[in-house]
């Protein structure tokens, strides 16, 4: 079984971001970077398919040098071998340009199986599963939530408001796996010890024999054109009046049917 | 000079600390107040390979260097003292010395268990009589045969709840002998005429075990003598010498998640129609709060880099836990001052960290012992 988990180094969830003026991109330079927690995931799935099956797990990142970070920090979960695709022409690509790099990796890598998050926590765009499925053609699942595999095809399910859908479908395929699909295992210090022997490539679009005019910010299709604050929270509804408990609970309910909470 | 981390040592601090902050610090606020201690999470630890940082991967740890370990210890105080210093006894005061003075069998038989966790390990020095004074330890070890019979009460014993090894450290030399009698032992804690003593009830460090112990005509073979006889006294103190850069971290630890709370509950408290982090009187206790945590991993940092690095750190490492502790117990309670009121209260962390902050101030030598041992290395040259 021979996977490959594409990992994106995203800014922290829990930090305050910037947005670069004018350009619009995101100031990652002031802030710490982790592993798209989505991503998580989706290595985590990976691994428990190893160790199920065995075979090996390959993690494909494109971004700056520091994403190594997140690749390591995959590498001590328990994956096998690292690429990073890391040049400034890259830079600005959009999430259609990123899959057309992706793409060109994957072709040089021999796969069964391409597991991705269900999308970034920065850009969000949850685009690039699907478009690497067009570009590969290759059939795409996603929000999978629960993964099996057997013999050359899988058996994937996603929940939905309705109840669970159950697909099948041949291998190779693009997978992009929801959040709660498993617990995200925390790297043991073996693994992390270990991470440091363990293979990364790094390839630069000059190695990937990449069409420049496809790719980075000249290759983007989409253009960030202004951005603007979400508008500071209108300030909460209290219940203070009410005659008995019962009611104040009744009235707390409504509210919550009301606005469609619950 | 050279004061980054390594991309390993960074690695491991960042995963000791997400797991601290979802693993360990929900759960600290029930362990205080319950007194208990959370076998299941150090059970965890030792799957994760956190019981065995600074172990070689021959004797089964992961073989990261000693500041890794102290990163870890620092990591898990800041969410949990009684954890903190749980590892930080099993590593530090039970698993080094038998990788440092132990018989390739000893380093067989104890170290890659106290590495996993499936055994965990206690050091025990101090008796009723004999605190500060570790010299004048009466626990006896006499010659029996081809072993010894130990008999003597031990006083304070971190880990004794669950401990598998005691090092116990007992006089085989006459009555009066002071250090040059003293010899160290690995007692395994199922052995016939070891008894626990009742849990110590604390001022705070309640997710920790800390029990007595009544030592009977408990039966040890030679092979469980740690160093030769009338080695146990160097031995103790070498231990202590690494053992306290680990309190220090410790304190830090504690000293750092103090901050962390004060820090953001000045962000969102308002009097006077302005927030109070507006007000200087809070800024400052806030600048010197994170002025002195810095100071502290500074000393820390450097005397477990000497440690690492072969070099002697009896001083250093007492400045730092010296420090750090002093420090760690004054912005405790600068933090509960923050908060006000509610920093009183167990609504807030806050007065837990007061509580345990102050043990590091005793435990691993008192801040006295630690300025006497800083004035005898001044005074030798
Ligand atoms: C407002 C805004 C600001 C932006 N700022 C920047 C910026 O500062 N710098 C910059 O370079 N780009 C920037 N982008 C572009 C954005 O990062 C790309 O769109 C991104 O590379 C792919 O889209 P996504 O993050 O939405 O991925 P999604 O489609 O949401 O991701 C789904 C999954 O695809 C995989 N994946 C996605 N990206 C990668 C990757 N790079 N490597 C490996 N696997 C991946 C992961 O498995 C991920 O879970 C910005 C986009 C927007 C909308
Ligand atoms: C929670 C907890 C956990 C512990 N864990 C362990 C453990 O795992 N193993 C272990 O062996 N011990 C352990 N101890 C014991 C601890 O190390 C001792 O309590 C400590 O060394 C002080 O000894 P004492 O309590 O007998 O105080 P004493 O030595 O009686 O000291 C009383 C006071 O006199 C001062 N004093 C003593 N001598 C001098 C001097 N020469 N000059 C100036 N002042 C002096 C002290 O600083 C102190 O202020 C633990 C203690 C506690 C409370």
């Amino acid at each position: 079984m021979q996977t490959v988990v594409l990992v994106k180094q995203v800014v922290d969830t829990e930090a305050e971001k910037r947005l670069l003026p004018g350009e619009w991109r995101l100031d990652r330079a002031s802030v710490e970077n982790i592993l798209n927690p989505y991503d998580e995931y989706a290595v985590e799935a990976a691994v428990q398919l190893k160790e199920e099956l065995g075979g090996e797990v390959t993690v494909l990142s494109m971004g700056p040098q520091e994403a190594e970070e997140a690749i390591r920090k995959a590498l001590a979960m328990g994956a096998d071998r690292g690429v990073l695709v890391s040049d400034p022409v890259l830079q600005g690509s959009d999430a259609l340009a990123t899959a057309r790099v992706l793409a060109q990796v994957l072709r040089g890598l021999g796969f069964d199986l391409v597991l991705c998050g269900s999308m970034s926590t920065d850009a969000q765009t949850g685009l690039v599963p699907a478009a690497l499925g067009e570009l590969l053609d290759l059939p795409v699942l996603g929000a999978v939530n629960r993964l099996e595999v057997h013999g050359g095809s899988l058996k994937a399910a996603r929940q939905t408001d309705e109840g669970a859908i159950v697909y099948e479908c041949p291998l190779p395929a693009v997978v992009a796996v929801a959040k709660g699909i498993n617990e995200p295992r925390y790297p043991s210090l073996r693994g992390i010890m270990g991470a440091k022997k363990k293979p990364l490539d790094t390839k630069t679009a000059a190695d990937l024999a990449l069409e420049l005019g496809a790719v980075g910010l000249g290759g983007a299709r989409t253009r960030v054109h202004a951005a603007t604050s979400v508008p500071p929270r209108a300030a909460g509804k209290t219940v203070t009046e009410y005659e008995s408990p019962q009611e104040g609970a009744r009235l707390l309910a409504d509210f919550l049917h009301e606005n469609k909470l619950v | 000079m050279e004061f980054g981390l390594t991309e390993e040592q960074r690695d491991i601090q960042t995963m000791t600390r997400d797991f601290a902050r979802e693993r360990i610090a929900p759960r600290a606020r029930e362990w205080d107040r319950e007194h208990v201690v959370p076998m299941d999470l150090l059970a965890e630890l030792g799957e994760l390979g956190l019981l065995g940082v600074c172990v070689p991967e021959e004797y089964g740890g992961a073989g990261a260097d000693y500041l890794s370990f102290i990163l870890v210890i620092e990591e898990l105080s800041r969410a949990d003292a009684g954890v903190g210093v749980a590892v930080a006894v099993n590593t530090s005061l039970a698993t080094l010395p038998i990788l440092e003075f132990g018989t390739q069998e000893q380093k067989q038989v104890w170290v890659s268990r106290l590495a996993s966790g499936e055994v965990l390990g206690a050091y025990a020095l101090t008796e009723p009589g004999s605190g500060s004074d570790a010299a004048s330890i009466v626990t006896s070890a006499r010659r029996d045969g081809d072993g010894y019979l130990l008999n003597g009460a031990k006083q304070f014993i971190t880990n004794a709840g669950f401990a598998g090894l005691f090092v116990v450290m007992a006089r085989t030399g006459p009555p009066g002998s002071g250090a040059q009698g003293v010899t160290a032992f690995l007692v395994d804690a199922a052995t016939e005429g070891l008894a626990l003593g009742r849990e110590e009830e604390k001022l705070g460090l309640n997710s920790s075990s800390t029990r007595g112990l009544v030592l009977e005509n408990v039966r040890v073979a030679e092979s469980a003598r740690l160093g030769a006889e009338g080695e146990g006294f160097v031995i103790a103190m070498k231990t202590l010498d690494g053992g306290r850069i680990g309190i220090a971290a410790q304190a830090i630890g504690i000293a750092q998640a103090g901050l962390d709370t004060a820090l953001a509950y000045a962000g969102q408290r308002q009097q006077f129609g302005q927030l109070i982090a507006d007000f200087q009187a809070i800024q400052w206790k806030l600048a010197d709060m994170d002025k002195d945590i810095d100071a502290a991993r500074l000393l820390t940092y450097r005397a477990a880099w000497l440690k690492m690095s072969g070099l002697p750190h009896t001083a250093e490492g007492a400045k730092a836990k010296l420090f750090a502790s002093e420090m760690a117990r004054r912005h405790t309670a600068e933090a509960v001052q923050v908060l006000g009121g509610y920093g009183y209260t167990k609504e807030f962390p806050v007065e837990r960290y007061y509580r345990d902050a102050k043990i590091t101030e005793i435990y691993e030598g008192t801040s006295e012992i630690q300025r006497l041992v800083i004035a005898r290395e001044l005074l030798k040259s």
